[in-house]
């Protein structure tokens, strides 16, 4: 087991050492800001890799959450700002929709046998074109809950803050570790992963359980979009456009398998604060173009992939997920 | 006609104080600049003036790119706060959504001020904003038609840029604003042109054809310059000479344009200024120096262009830009 804890390992000690790096080039990158702000600024994208970690573990892939996320803005904002329905039932609207949404691409996957990459990638486009049919412009949210929201937040000593939709996402990071690791429904995932065939054998519910993860991932898409319309009080139907690979590279650098059945949630956490990482030493340096995130991400993302293999390779030779892999 | 008096009045009273305040010496201060992208060729010149302005002022400038993405500029100035810099530039990819980080930058005194965009948010939560007044744009060209003209008659056309949009409709009012009370020039026919170069032809084209072989056409106004450039093309076709049988002017400034004035094939253009940087510098000079507050809405000039301007210099000094 302790060998198969690798690749979260690894991740972790990356983080340190790229973060150890960057104090040591700019000293104010260790400040209680820069903390708060990796939080906050990623709420979103951690809730969204949530979902797509379960989906990665389940062997499947969810191309749609993005969209999901750009949809579940609109949605909230128009039903707030148009409609004058309070956010709370706005919000529940949105996560019961997504969850309709999430069951039907779920429920297609598994009964037309089709790849989730096809089944998903309409998924997006009929969630953003969706959004962007209910409006092209960005719809503000004016609604004295989302100024409440705003303002819970716990300002931490050197004017860190620590906000609401910060402290969410840890919420949902460790519920999200719970039902994979503790929960009957999490080794279902893990099995399936695995394996589709032995998993039915060993008596998984194949079906519930693959709805049952496409439903998870397009409300916790739905949540983020929530998240994202606190972010920016505003709905806006290309908002989040491409976070769905985002989401992927933070499973993948977070130690978690692409063909599925291996992996923690927790290493998907550690991925999501290391693209926050780049993203934050990139505004501190002022001087690379923004691009670099992106080719810093593409390096990351290949390391770990020939890690993983490495790592299987040497720690279970001849064994199944070595070939998998 | 009194607002736009005041607001003339007003961006002409910018512009002393700025210059006035140019003597300040801002060297040494950290500003961060979150820009939207680089989707045109105006934006990758204000990108390039921006760098350009800071260097000539010894500001060290830390640029974000948000490529087009409203979460990456909230990002950026969230980080720009953290690391505690001078003041923030902003050219907001939407105009909502920014009161909370806006309300961050104020928490942590650090003055914020937008660049060619507005946002909707309490005017408390920005120092300024430098933006181009496109009403204006369209007069000035108009003006330039009036005073070219004279008491001749003259038959205008118009291309309009997309239908809808803002600058299409404020540069269609300021022109009419201008000719308005000159009988003798009349806008003849105004069609869309898209803010195309093939657009800007194909619509000169019909309007050739339409007005008797383009002998009745006395001047071309065009939204843009790209417009221009393709129409200018359309006169050549059909064996006029542009600039002479039928006059050109048009709105941006892009070298193109210059290149057009230099060789006598266009008259007139009105630059819609890449540098909103130095404006917003020197309103953060004065601001340090000794606590001005600038006017809200800083308006920049909208410079007019002809062949006494000397095109080929202006052509040069735009061609590295980006554009």
């Amino acid at each position: 087991m302790s060998r198969s804890l690798r690749p979260l390992l690894a991740t972790a000690v990356i983080f340190a050492i790229a973060y150890g790096l960057s104090v040591m080039q700019f000293p104010g990158m260790f400040s209680t800001r820069v903390l708060g702000n990796f939080l906050t600024d990623n709420a979103f994208l951690g809730i969204t890799a949530v979902g797509m970690t379960f989906v990665i573990l389940s062997g499947g892939i969810d191309l749609s959450v993005g969209a999901v996320i750009g949809f579940t803005g609109v949605l909230v904002a128009v039903l707030i700002s148009w409609m004058g329905l309070h956010p709370l039932v706005a919000f529940a609207i949105a996560l019961i929709v997504a969850a309709v949404f999430g069951g039907l691409m779920g429920l297609a996957i598994h009964a037309l046998e089709v790849p989730s990459f096809i089944v998903t990638l309409a998924g997006m486009f009929l969630a953003r074109g969706g959004a962007s049919v209910i409006t092209q412009d960005s719809v503000p949210i004016n609604h004295p809950f989302y100024d409440w929201i705003s303002d819970l937040l716990i300002r931490l000593p050197g004017g860190g803050r620590l906000s609401f939709i910060g402290l969410l996402m840890i919420a949902v990071f460790v519920v999200g570790a719970l039902v994979a690791h503790r929960t009957r429904f999490g080794s279902y995932v893990y099995a399936l992963g695995g394996n589709t065939v032995s998993a039915s054998l060993m008596g998984v519910p194949v079906a519930r359980t693959t709805v049952a993860v496409y439903m998870l991932s397009s409300v916790l898409a739905a949540l983020a979009g929530i998240v994202f319309s606190l972010y920016t009080s505003a709905g806006y139907p290309l908002a989040a456009v491409g976070v769905e690979l985002d989401a992927i590279s933070a499973v993948v650098i977070g130690g978690t398998l692409l063909a599925g059945g291996y992996g923690f949630v927790l290493g998907t956490f550690i991925g999501v604060m290391l693209l926050g990482l780049v993203q934050t030493y990139i505004i501190f340096d002022g001087t690379l173009s923004s691009w670099w995130t992106k080719i810093v991400i593409g390096v990351l993302l290949f390391l770990f992939i020939v890690l993983q293999r490495l790592i299987f390779a040497a720690s279970a030779p001849g064994e199944k997920v070595a070939e998998k892999a | 006609m009194s607002i736009i008096t005041k607001l003339a009045l007003a961006a002409g009273l910018a512009t002393a104080l700025s210059s006035g305040a140019l003597a300040q010496d801002i060297s040494g201060k950290v500003v961060g600049f979150s820009q939207i992208g680089s989707e045109s060729g105006w934006r990758a010149a204000e990108t390039s003036v921006t760098k350009q302005q800071a260097e000539e002022r010894g500001v060290d400038l830390k640029f974000a790119d948000a490529q087009q993405k409203q979460e990456n500029q909230i990002k950026a100035i969230r980080g720009f706060i953290a690391q505690g810099v001078d003041a923030i530039l902003v050219a907001p990819v939407v105009a909502t959504g920014w009161d909370d980080v806006l309300q961050e930058a104020k928490e942590a005194e650090i003055p914020v001020v937008l660049l060619d965009r507005g946002v909707e948010a309490p005017e408390d939560l920005y120092l300024t904003s430098v933006a181009s007044d496109q009403v204006k744009e369209g007069r000035v060209a108009g003006q330039w038609l009036v005073d070219n003209v004279g008491s001749e008659d003259c038959k205008v056309v118009e291309l309009q840029g997309t239908v809808g949009s803002s600058p299409a409709i404020n540069r269609k009012k300021g022109f009419e604003e201008a000719i308005a009370g000159h009988d003798n020039i009349t806008i003849a026919r105004s069609q869309t042109g898209d803010f195309t170069r093939s657009k800007g032809k194909e619509v000169m084209e019909g309007f050739i054809k339409a007005e008797n072989g383009g002998a009745d056409i006395c001047a071309v106004y065009a939204h843009n310059d790209d417009m221009a450039v393709g129409a200018i093309q359309a006169i050549k076709d059909a064996g006029l000479k542009p600039g002479t049988d039928i006059k050109v002017v048009s709105i941006d400034g892009v070298p193109d344009i210059f290149q057009a004035i230099a060789a006598g094939e266009a008259n007139a253009t009105v630059e819609l200024t890449p540098n909103m940087a130095g404006p917003a510098f020197d309103a953060l000079a004065a601001y340090w120096a000794d606590g001005t507050e600038p006017e809200k809405f800083i308006i920049t000039e909208s410079k007019l262009y002809t062949a006494a301007d000397d095109p080929e210099g202006e052509y040069e000094r735009r061609k590295g830009l980006g554009y």
